[in-house]
Formats: C-alpha cells, structure tokens, sequence
C-alpha cells in the first residue's frame, strides 16, 4: 500500500463529491456496508444505479417528445428516479428530479421540459465524477481495507 | 407448536429473522438486501408483488416478516399488505421514497406495522425485528382473549344483524383485542370452551386448509361455526380457537371475492352472512351509481334515483330525477321509480354490476383491509377520510360538480369512481326528510359505510336534513340484511327525495322522496350507504330489497356532484338482497329515514358505519 499520494487524491477526490454536492450522506451508507465479502458494494450499486437511472431518463425524454403527454407514466417514472437516486445518494439528480415533478404538477410543460435537461445535466456530472473515482479506488483499494493492519 | 419464540431460531433473536424484500427498483433491492444481511438476518429478495405473495403462500411459515415498497407495477404496495395481513398474518413494514402524511396515514390503515422513508438507513432495518415480537406477544394475548370467538359470534350473528353487529364488534374487537378483554357483547354463542391456555400459533398449511374448507362447504357456509368446522375436520390437535380465529379470516377474505363475483351476478340474494353478497350488490349499484355520477357530474341533477343503486332492486322508481346522468354508467338507472331519468332498473342493475367491478374494487379494498378487526378500523378511518373529505366537500355545496372523489368507499375512497358521490351530501339540501337523523348507527355502517356519510342529499345539505346517512344504519337494522347504509345519507338530505331518500341515490330533486324514505329506509335497511352520488343512492335502495318502497320517494336524486357522500361503503350495501326492483324504490324512502342520518354526522359518524361495512 505505498499509493499514499494515490490514495490522498481517492480522499480529496470522494471528499470534493460530497462538497460539490453531488454525492449526499446516503452514500456513506454504502460505503459502510463494504465489508470482505462485497468490497466493491459502493461501486456495484453505482453502477447499477446508473445503467437504471439512463434508461428511465430515456424514458421520460420520450413521454416528453410529443404531445399527448402521458403524465400519469411520466410522474411515475419520475417517481422511481426519484427512489432510486436517494438509494445511492445521487443528490444533484435527486433534487432536480423533483423540481421537474413539481413543475409537472403544476401544469408547467415549459417548465418541466428545461427540468428535464438540468436533469441530464446533474446525471452526465455525476457519471463524470464518480466514475475516475471509483476506477482510482480500485487501483488503492478501499481505505479501511488498504489501512487494515495486518 | 410454540410459538417462534421457542424455536432455535430465537436463541440468538433477533438473529436470523427471515425478512421477505419486495421492491421494484433493483438498486434499492440490492442495497437493502446488503444491509439485511449486515443486520444478520436471512433475506430473500424479489422484485414483483405477485412474486412475493407466491413466495408467502408457498411457505407459509417461512417468514417472518415482509418489507414491501409502497410503489410497485404489478400491484399497489397497500394491496399487497392486505393480502399479506389477511392471509399470511405476518407483520409488513411499507417503504416509500414519499413520505407524505396521508401516504404514511394509508400504510397505517392499510395495517402497516411501519413505514420508512427512503433512503433507508442501516439502523432503522436494525430494529425491525420488534414488530415481529410484537405481534407475537399480541397473538397470545388474542388468543387468551378469545378475540377469535367474539369475533366469530360477530360474524355470526346472522346476516340481518350482520351488518351491525358484525361492525360493532369488529371495532370492538379491535380494542378488546387490545385491552385483552372478552367481549361479551356477541358471545352467546359457543364461546364457553375458550379456555385460556396459551396457545401456539397455528400453521394453516395447504392441507389442514383444504380441509377447513371442505368442512366449511359440508356444512353450509351459511350455518357454518367453529365447533362445527373442528369435529368435521377431525383434526386432533386443532382446537375451537384456532378454527374460530382462522374461520373469521377466511369469512373476509371471501367476502372480498364474493363481492367481485357477486357484484356481477345480480344483486338479489346471495344474503352470505358475510354481507359479501350483499355488500357487493350493494356495493356494485353504488358503484354504478357512483361511476355514473363521475361522468354525470356534471349533470347537475343527481336524479341519480335509484339508479345508481342499481344494486338492488335497480327500480328505477324511485331514481328520480336525472340520473340517467349518473347512471348513464351501465346501472340503468336501477330506481327509475321515480325520476324519470332511471330508464328503468334493469340498467341500474347493469351500471350496479359496473360498479360492482369498480366496487369490488374498492371494497375489495376495504375488505381485504379488514380481515381483522384491525382492519376494520382502519377502514373505517379511511373511510371516514374519504368521506370526511368529501364531506367537507361537499357538503353542503349543493354538490354541484364535484363528485368528490372523496367517495371514500371507506376504504378505497373511491378514488377510483367515487369521487361524485361525496358530493352527494352536499347537494342535499336537507331534504324534507323526516327527520330521521338516523345516523348512521354503526351497525348499518356494515354495509354502508359509505354511503352514510354522503348522501348525496341532493338537496344539498345534505349535511343537515340529509342526514340520509343515518338512515343506513337504521336500516340495516330493520333489514338485517346489510342495507348498505351508503345511501342513507344521502337520501335523507337530497330535497329532492321525494322523502324516500332512502339511501340510494337520493336525487336532489327527489328530496322529497328522500324523506320519507328514509324513513323507509330504515325499515329497509337499507344500509346503502348512498354516498354514491347519485348513483350510490340507488344503490343502496337496492340493496336492501326495502327498497322498493324507497322508489318513488326516493328520488335518489343524486346529487350530482355531491355523490360523494355515497361513500357508501356499499359493500353492505346490502343490496344482495334486494333483488327487487321494486324494493329499491321503496327502501329509499325508509332508507331515506334511516339515512337522515343527520348529516353531519359526516365523516365520523360515517366512520363508524363504515368501518362497519367495512367488516364485511
């Protein structure tokens, strides 16, 4: 474990997340259910979170292509977005997706469409940022694990 | 078999516990299953409603408790809780990313052992462990109590008294079940071998179930009893209690189907003692009515007479008024009687079955929610929501429009087609009604619930005069036979009801006719809980075959917009029995008086019947 200076830019790097706001608490959540057997347990449901997260901001982009708009599966797809981004602490995506369900139900159509870009936006950023980090992070390994004595 | 508390699972408790994860979004799946284990419990996942209920049946004593997200495609989250709770007994814990008050108040009432909001953390899965041992506690406490027993009597207590009976001793159940005291309100019956021992919990496994319901069939539902049920089955350990227990569950669950499959069939007859039957009629017309109302919300004129009972005696009779608005859903106008606008009751009896789907629906809710006394309770409080919504609603607004929604079925609150029929009360603009405030005794609110609370008096105030609701419970006591009390209330108030308002749609213009009959409608009992806007109205004519006489009075004139009232819990709405057309008419004029429930009442009084009805 000599990657100290790697390993200090995995720490400034996962701390920056949390500063930026981009990552929430709940994260932590899953850093600490890391354990022997799952040591990569942040990482894995991230990954899923994201593949998810695409297919079901494909899926709003499309009930918002063209009128009639279905807002019954539109809320609920947001509705899931929603769910899941607070099951791994995607804050930024997490927060826009319920400004767009706000604007949504207030009728706003102008409105929920712009949401729904700030909505991709937050989502690009989050892929960008946590995706180099969690690829650093396998190369030092996770710090409790990396610092455990032996 | 004692309970898991000896098993070698407990040693090291909460260690172990075998937690059933249900949630559509396979992150939080993972994530949760991850932390489960952490928690040292043994965690099975899947990802569909049906796919867990499959899982429960399967093993029936494989879990210990189940964790079910609030959103899911396949299956409402609060659905799947019902079934749990009626089925497997198990406690559910509901997830939700939405943490609003009256989701939370659902998942309550639903019988949700808790409810956490997402994102979940490690140290609230930790402790989920005490609703297991609570329920346990609880069940030796039931079983000490005899609650089974009582609650068997309730049911027992024959159909007439079914409904009020059953209803007030669900509730009571409820809280003896609590206080751990015997009631001996209902228990004249064979309660004396309860003994006190401690018992184990039961596994109904699909052997000794298919027996008990074979035994059940040998006997004849109708005369079944606990007693009965155990020597037929000759199952040597099995005892009363645990028959009784097991039998009550089973009685709900039943009814809930029955009203799915009965609504469709007419509504006459089936006088199950469970009120499925009944409550199904009764609880279809509503539903007719009240999906007529939706769409005939807009008509103004609640005429719904009778129609929308359809349920019943789909006599078109006494649906005065427009209801052809609100009947315009297939119920035909079930009352014509006396408004014109009920093509006659042969279409009530069709939007009846229409509503009857949509009922079922709703009742189902209420039903499946009620397997216990529990459940009755919080169907009741849901029903009281909806309806106390829809009260405040639409009281008194002349239910002009807005068929609220609020048609808390008691428990579905309608949502789905209800709303109109809240309204009900409010376009009762106190019919003439005789006064009879019935309120909604409770015991009618068997099958009325919802119907009680909003009578869509169409007179608008339904509030005051219309006190249709009350009438249902007054009915179902003269019935006996559920008279789904949602009509009463909205009978009373209509002013339209040409004094008959008996529960079933009261018309707005059949004030009049409300009146008097609700006071019929006592007599009839006919419970309808007319809440369903105009078309509940008829309904709850209908259903208890008093209503005939309701018919001409009752002018079920449904307010139309008001309908909500009809809250109507029609599942009792007794309507099963009143296969005549004819009765619709005139039980709406007695419903009428026994809807008179002074409307007031609302919500509350409402509650109460409702969660009656709920019963069923």
């Amino acid at each position: 474990m000599g990657s100290n200076p790697l390993r200090q830019q995995v720490a400034s790097m996962r701390q920056s997340l949390f500063d930026e706001e981009i990552l929430a608490k709940q994260f932590m959540q899953m850093e600490q259910l890391e354990d022997v057997d799952n040591p990569n347990f942040a990482e894995e449901v991230m990954t899923l979170y994201l593949r998810d997260s695409t297919k079901l901001i494909a899926t709003v982009e499309q009930a918002l292509e063209k009128p009639p708009y279905d807002v019954n599966k539109l809320d609920k797809s947001l509705h899931q977005l929603k769910g899941s981004s607070a099951s791994v602490g995607a804050n930024k995506v997490w927060i826009e997706t319920n400004q767009m369900r706000e604007s949504l139900k207030a009728g706003d159509l102008e409105r929920t469409k712009a949401q729904l870009q700030l909505i991709k936006l937050a989502h690009e950023t989050l892929r960008g940022k946590v995706e180099p980090y969690f690829h650093l992070l396998r190369q030092v390994g996770p710090p409790e694990i990396a610092q455990r004595p032996k | 078999m004692e309970s898991s508390f000896s098993s070698p699972r407990n040693d090291s408790f909460p260690a172990g516990l075998r937690v059933l994860v249900v949630d559509d979004d396979p992150t939080w799946l993972k994530i949760l299953e991850k932390m489960l284990k952490k928690c040292s419990y043994e965690v099975t996942t899947c990802g569909l409603a049906r796919e867990a209920l499959n899982l429960l049946r399967e093993k029936k004593d494989g879990y210990d408790i189940v964790v079910s997200d609030v959103n899911m495609p396949d299956m409402d989250g609060f659905k799947l809780l019902e079934h749990v709770g009626l089925e497997m007994d198990l406690p559910v814990i509901m997830m939700s990313v939405d943490g609003e008050t009256s989701r939370v108040m659902k998942g309550v009432q639903h019988g949700a052992c808790d409810y956490l909001l997402k994102p979940i953390r490690m140290k609230e899965l930790r402790n989920i462990w005490q609703h297991v041992f609570r329920k346990k506690i609880h069940e030796i406490r039931d079983i000490e109590s005899h609650e089974s027993i009582e609650g068997i009597q309730l049911i027992r207590n024959g159909s007439d008294q079914y409904d009020e009976g059953y209803f007030f001793s669900a509730e009571d159940l409820t809280s003896s079940r609590k206080r751990k005291d015997v009631d001996n309100k209902y228990d004249d019956k064979d309660f004396s071998d309860c003994s006190s021992t401690k018992k184990a919990r039961v596994v109904w496994s699909v052997d000794l179930h298919q027996k008990f319901v074979k035994a059940v069939h040998q006997i004849g539902f109708d005369k079944v009893g606990p007693k009965k049920i155990l020597d037929l089955m000759n199952v040597p350990w099995l005892t009363r209690e645990n028959v009784a227990s097991h039998l009550q569950k089973y009685r709900l669950y039943l009814s809930r189907l029955q009203k799915e499959n009965d609504i469709k069939s007419s509504f006459g007859g089936t006088k199950h003692s469970d009120y499925s039957s009944k409550d199904l009629q009764g609880i279809l017309s509503v539903q007719n009515s009240i999906n007529i109302q939706q769409n005939d919300v807009a008509h103004g004129s609640y005429r719904f007479s009778g129609n929308n009972l359809v349920a019943q005696n789909a006599d078109p009779k006494s649906n005065e008024g427009d209801i052809k608005g609100i009947v315009s859903e297939p119920v035909a106008e079930p009352k014509k009687g006396t408004t014109s606008n009920i093509p006659d009751s042969q279409k009530t009896r069709s939007s009846q079955m229409d509503f009857n789907s949509s009922y079922t629906e709703t009742k189902k809710g209420l039903v499946g929610n009620v397997p216990h006394s529990q459940k009755i309770r919080s169907s009741q409080m849901c029903v009281n929501h909806s309806f106390a919504s829809v009260e405040s609603e639409v009281n008194l607004t002349a239910f002009d429009s807005t068929i609220p929604a609020t048609y808390s079925w008691n428990q579905i609150q309608l949502e789905k087609e209800h709303k109109p029929l809240i309204q009900l009360n409010n376009g009762f603009s106190k019919p003439p009604l005789p006064g009879p405030q019935h309120h909604f005794q409770a015991d009618q609110l068997q099958s009325i619930p919802s119907i009680s609370s909003r009578p869509s008096i169409p007179g608008g105030d339904v509030s005051g005069s219309s006190k249709s609701k009350p009438s249902y419970s007054e009915y179902t006591n003269h019935h006996g036979s559920r008279v789904s009390p949602t009509i009463s209330p909205t009978i009373s108030a209509t002013d339209s009801f040409p004094g008959q308002t008996k529960s079933c749609v009261v018309d707005h213009q059949v004030s009049e006719t409300i009146s008097t009959s609700t006071s019929n409608m006592k007599n009839q009992g006919i419970n309808l809980s007319i809440d369903l806007e105009s078309a509940q109205r008829n309904l709850i004519l209908g259903s208890t075959a008093p209503f005939a006489s309701l018919d001409d009075e009752f002018q079920i004139c449904w307010y139309q917009g008001d309908c909500y009232g009809m809250n109507l819990e029609l599942q009792n709405i007794e309507f099963s029995e009143y296969t005549d057309p004819t009765h619709v008419t005139e039980v709406p004029a007695h419903l009428y008086d026994a809807l008179r429930f002074e409307y007031p009442c609302d919500p509350s009084e409402y509650c109460v019947l409702d969660q009656g009805l709920f019963i069923a």
